[in-house]
Order: C-alpha cells, then structure tokens, then sequence
C-alpha cells in the first residue's frame, strides 16, 4: 500500500493533527485550502524548482566520503551534500517554498522561530529577496550562543527580537512567534523552519524538503550503483529527515535511520532525545513525542548543537518510529563532536553540529558493516557557525 | 442541572451579567489561592476560572505567562490545582469553578483520571485551551459522562461553520475572545464586540462570555451590556503580581468589587 499520510486532519496514525487555540484555527484553515491549491499547482511547483535550482544552487551533489569510509574500514558512507545551499543549510528549501506561497497569499510581512539561527537567516534571505518585512523570535539565550547569526540576520534586514520567557530557548521562540501570529494574523505568514507545528505545516515542511530525497534516490544509482542499505539523518524537529527519508518511506530495503541528541548521555537526564526518551503529549500545534515531566510540563533539554535541542519533534517521525518503518537511535555530545573533528580532517569538509550526529550514526554502523554495504547521510548543514562552539570546547578562547 | 447553567439562569432572571475572575492557581503562593477564590466570591464573582500552570502558554501574554512561572517555580501541578477546588468546596458548594489550561498536563494525567478526579474535587467545567473541537473528542466524553461542563473559545477570526462546531459540542457557555491576539492585549472595540456577540448567539444556545482586553469598570460595564459574562484576567492577574504577598487576597479583592460596582450601576 502506498505511504500517503497525513489525513485530512493532518493525522499521522494517532500523531499530529492541529491543536491551537481558536484564535489560530482560522489562519490555519486558509493556509490549509491555499497550501492544498499551490501543491498541484504546476506553475507554482515551476517556480519553486526555478528558485531552488537558480537562488538555492540545487540540485546539490552527493559524494563519496572515501578516506573516511576507508578508514572506518567497512560500509562506504556518502554525503548528500546540503551544506552546499546557499546560506549553508537544507533550511532554505523551505523558506523559499513558505515565501513564494506568503507572496500568493498576499501577506507582506513574515516572521519566524530560530534555535541555532538557520531558519531564522533562511527566513530573512528570502524575506529580502521578495521584499516582505521580517521579524525573527530568538530565545535570548540562543542569541548569546549563536551571535554570528544574529547579525546576518540583521545584515539581511530582519528584526531579531528576543524572547525572555520559559527556557529563553527554540521552545519559548516558537511560543512568541505564534503569539506574533495570532496578534497580527491578517497581514503575516508564518514560516515554521520544522516538521512540526499545526497541519499543514508537518506535511508542507516535509513537502518542501522531500527535493533533498528525490534528488538523492535519482542520483544514488548514477554514483553509486544503486540504492543505500541505510539514509541517516539528524533529528531536532526533524525536517532535514523527514526531506530526504519521505521519498524512500515506498522503498522498504532502505533502512531509515533518526538521529536525535543524546547530549550528555541518555542516562543524565541532559539530552533533547524526545523519541528515544520521552512519551507522547500535545505540544507547539501537534500530538507528538515530547520531553516532559509527570505533571505534563515540558522540560529544559540539552545539547551541543542548538538546532537539535528541542523537547518535541515532527509528528511524522513519531508514525514512523511507532509503524518501525524507521528507527531512531541518540548520539552524545562527545560523539557527534569525534565525527565532526574527522569529517574535517579527513574529507576537508566542516559539518554542522547537528549533521555530525548523523555522521558519528554512520561511523558507528559502518564498522561494522562490510565494504558492498552504503550507507547515506544527509549532510544538512555546514559547520562556518559551530567553529567558537568548537574552539570553546577544545580549551581555546 | 449544572452549577454553571444554575448561574446564569439566576442572573438572566435578575437581568444582570456575571462576573468572572481568572486566576492562575498557585500565584502568587499555593497557600493563597483558596483564600483568593473566597475573596473574589465575596467580591462579587458568579464563576471562577482558575488557570492551571503549563510551561509553554501559547495563547497567553506575558503577564499570565509570568503567573504561570511564578506557580511553576513552586511546583504547582494539575493535581495540585485539584486539591485546591477540593479545599475551595469544602466551605463553598455554589460557585461554578472552571479550570482553564493546555491539553498536555490533563493528558499526562490521563483523560479519564483527570476528569474523574475533577469531578470528585468539584470543578464545573474545563477549558482546554489548545482542544479545539476536532481534537476533542476523547476529552469531551470523559468530561460528559461525568456532567462537567466542556467549555470551548471563539474568536472574531471564527467563522460561522466553526460558530456551528463549537455549538454542537459546548456546554455550561462559550468564551469569546473579543481580540485578535493573546491575553492581556489592549484595544477593545465594543461595537465588533456586540455584532460579533449577536451572530454568536444566533447559532449558539449558550450564553456568552466576552473576556480579553477588559481592563477596567468602564470596559466591564460597557461589555456587560452585550454579553451574558464579563471575564478579567490578565488585569486581575497583574493586581496580584504588583501586591505585596500579604496583601495580594485584599488587593484582588478590592479591585474585582470595584469592577462589579461598575458593572451593576
């Protein structure tokens, strides 16, 4: 039977769905019916491959991570290559998708939720280019973290407010941004940089990313062969996941394989593993796993990369980790930062921290896997903005 | 009959609105809040609605957010806010109180716990907040089948198919939101309020509520005139957060006495 979820409803098996307050549930009728027009829409699906191959640099290269799979001495490990977008991260697929569906829509103004900063420069570089206002919610602690994109933001035209409340973290900007939304829901679009939220964003986000997957399941077989035993991606939210793992969902000798952050280690209690660690609940729009306590309350996570440090995570993940149709497993800290010291060492390229957990993934399966084995990771981001993270935690000022 | 419907057919009689304050429970203290919910019943309330303290309050402005914080920070939870009504019936078995919060914490629960152990402590209705009727169906049957009221919201953005959801499925009343945006927002614009009011009550049997934005006598009084309830919460809320702890019951008190003077000129 073919994958063909969400529902209607935006339901995922007993996930997603769309859980606001009334105040929102207007807002996201109309971007449910225009979104659902655009989908099939052959002009509007033009110009988005336009932009994507013109502004975005697709479609983007796979590679193969020789010395390094060498090394490992098993499985050969390619790289699909989104790091090579412009503005350096997958997170541009679907701001441009979001943007080019605003500008159908009428609104002249956009906002935004950021962690690490990504989605947030995403959103302000395609806010610039159609020329819609831009303002971006950040927790305060994010912006001490990630300063650098703060001010591309800035550069880029966008406002960057900070939020204060809660943990002053993703949570508590996605919390601000939607209190935006509701304020000013007649002249605003809300771009979500994740598969999650209120239907229709899980499915639009994965939708807008899913070129990532049909990109790679085209040009596995001209590079190397065939199709891998394995796709490995990171998971936060999930949205560079869901991109390249949809395509394969109909192919089932491909294994799927969900990387979340096991930050210090599952064991302490410090990590932002919501599937491996945490229980179903309703937040931020959607039914979904989450990282809460027994009172319901959603707790602080952690983890090096702040682009994986969220106690939620798209509902289509949970489906899929609840049908087996992929699994999930948590990396800590230290391995993803193993990864990324030899990804930069033995393939001069430098990876994203939250894509390093996806690669300590592959470096640990691929060991122990024979040479005929291929393993695929999606590379969704570059590491340019985690380079103080690293000099910090390698003792240099 | 339900203690809510009991309320409002009383003060239809009377010819009058009702007046219903907002608290979060456990703010500014645990300790205070039956004392609080016994002041403001002197102070002239019909209902009350006791926010139950979440982490992430989408829907509500910062000064709700801070009281949610503040009741967080003690480690208020919903089974706490339970034992609260329990206390508050205890000495007071006529004022409805409704719980107002987000699905999540009645969901680690359980659905059907929390509503049995709302019906034992003597709540009235439930309102949560991000439970939209598609998403509740599981919630309103454990609710019915204990005859607590399921309470829904509406907004000006609601239109007339939403209007009719939430008739199907509502009852005790419904809450309009007579703003677009969160708690604690300002700019109130009576005349939308009273049109929006009217096409409300034509496709909902239930009497209206009209809260967000009602911040003052005049306002309490000039919404009552369209509306079968006033509710005041962020502006009580803050009348808490800025009282010396000791004076906080007193203070909330007085102010809540000040808007039902205003309201029964």
């Amino acid at each position: 039977m073919k994958y063909d979820l969400p529902d209607s409803h935006g339901h995922f098996g007993p996930y997603g769905g769309v859980f606001v307050a009334e105040t929102l549930m207007a807002a996201l009728e109309e971007l449910c019916e225009q979104y659902q027009a655009v989908r099939a829409d052959p002009h509007f699906l033009a110009e988005f491959s336009h932009d994507l191959k013109h502004y975005v640099g697709r479609p983007t290269p796979i590679y193969y991570a020789q010395r390094w799979s060498e090394q490992l001495g098993g499985a050969r490990i390619f790289l699909k290559r989104e790091d090579l977008n412009h503005t350096g991260a997958h997170k541009i697929n679907n701001t441009v998708g979001q943007a080019l569906l605003a500008r159908r829509m009428g609104k002249r103004r956009v906002i935004a939720e950021t962690g690490a900063g990504q989605h947030g420069v995403a959103s302000a570089t395609v806010a610039a280019r159609f020329g819609m206002e831009c303002v971006v919610y950040m927790g305060s602690e994010d912006m001490q973290r990630q300063a650098p994109n703060v001010f591309r933001m800035e550069l880029l035209g966008a406002k960057v407010v900070p939020v204060e409340s809660g943990s002053k973290t993703l949570k508590d900007a996605l919390n601000e941004a939607m209190r935006d939304w509701v304020t000013n829901v007649a002249d605003t679009f809300y771009i979500i940089g994740t598969a999650a939220g209120p239907h229709p964003y899980p499915m639009m986000v994965r939708d807008f990313q899913s070129v990532i997957g049909f990109e790679a399941r085209q040009q596995m077989p001209e590079i190397a062969g065939r199709q891998p035993d394995a796709v490995i991606a990171c998971v936060g939210g999930g949205s560079n996941a869901m991109g390249i793992f949809y395509p394969y969902i109909d192919i089932p000798e491909v294994r799927l394989i969900g990387v979340e952050a096991a930050g210090l280690g599952l064991a302490t209690g410090r990590h932002a593993a919501s599937l491996c660690a945490g229980r179903p609940g309703v937040l931020h729009g959607n039914r979904t796993y989450l990282l809460q306590d027994d009172n319901g309350q959603i707790i602080d996570t952690h983890s090096i990369s702040a682009g994986l440090d969220y106690p939620g995570v798209g509902p289509e993940h949970a489906w899929l980790k609840d049908s087996g149709r992929a699994e999930y497993v948590a990396i800590t800290d230290g391995e993803a930062l193993e990864a990324f010291h030899d990804l930069c060492r033995m393939e001069g390229i430098i990876p994203a921290l939250e894509s390093a957990h996806a690669l300590a993934q592959a470096a640990k399966m691929a060991a122990t896997l024979d040479r005929d084995q291929i393993l695929l990771v999606n590379l969704s981001g570059r590491g340019d903005k985690d380079v103080n993270t690293v000099a910090r935690l390698s003792g240099n000022p | 009959m339900s203690r809510i419907s009991a309320v409002f057919r009383r003060l239809r009689e009377q010819g009058c609105s009702a007046l219903i304050p907002f608290i979060t429970a456990g703010d500014p203290q645990p300790a205070l809040t039956v004392a609080l919910m016994h002041a403001l019943r002197d102070a002239g309330a019909d209902l009350i609605e006791l926010g139950v303290p979440f982490s992430d309050p989408m829907a509500d402005g910062p000064t709700i957010q801070r009281s949610s914080e503040r009741a967080l920070r003690q480690g208020v939870g919903l089974k706490d806010v339970l034992e609260m009504v329990r206390q508050f019936r205890r000495t007071d078995s006529a004022t409805p109180v409704v719980l107002m919060g987000y699905l999540n914490p009645i969901e680690a629960m359980g659905v059907d716990a929390f509503a049995e152990a709302a019906r034992s402590a003597g709540v009235d209705g439930v309102l949560a907040v991000d439970a939209p009727p598609e998403e509740s169906a599981t919630l309103l049957a454990a609710l019915r089948s204990r005859a607590i009221d399921a309470i829904f919201l509406l907004a000006p953005t609601s239109r007339p198919r939403r209007i009719e959801a939430v008739a199907r499925v509502a009852s005790g009343y419904v809450y309009y939101v007579s703003l677009k945006g969160v708690t604690g927002a300002s700019h109130l614009d009576l005349e939308e309020v009273g049109r929006k009011v009217a096409e409300i009550r034509k496709r909902v049997p239930l009497p209206v509520g009209v809260g967000f934005g009602i911040r003052d006598g005049d306002t309490a009084r000039a919404v009552a005139a369209v509306a079968d309830a006033v509710v005041i919460g962020s502006r009580l809320v803050e009348e808490i957060e800025q009282a010396p702890i000791a004076e906080a019951v007193q203070r909330a008190g007085d102010f809540l006495r000040g808007i039902r003077r205003a309201m029964d000129q």
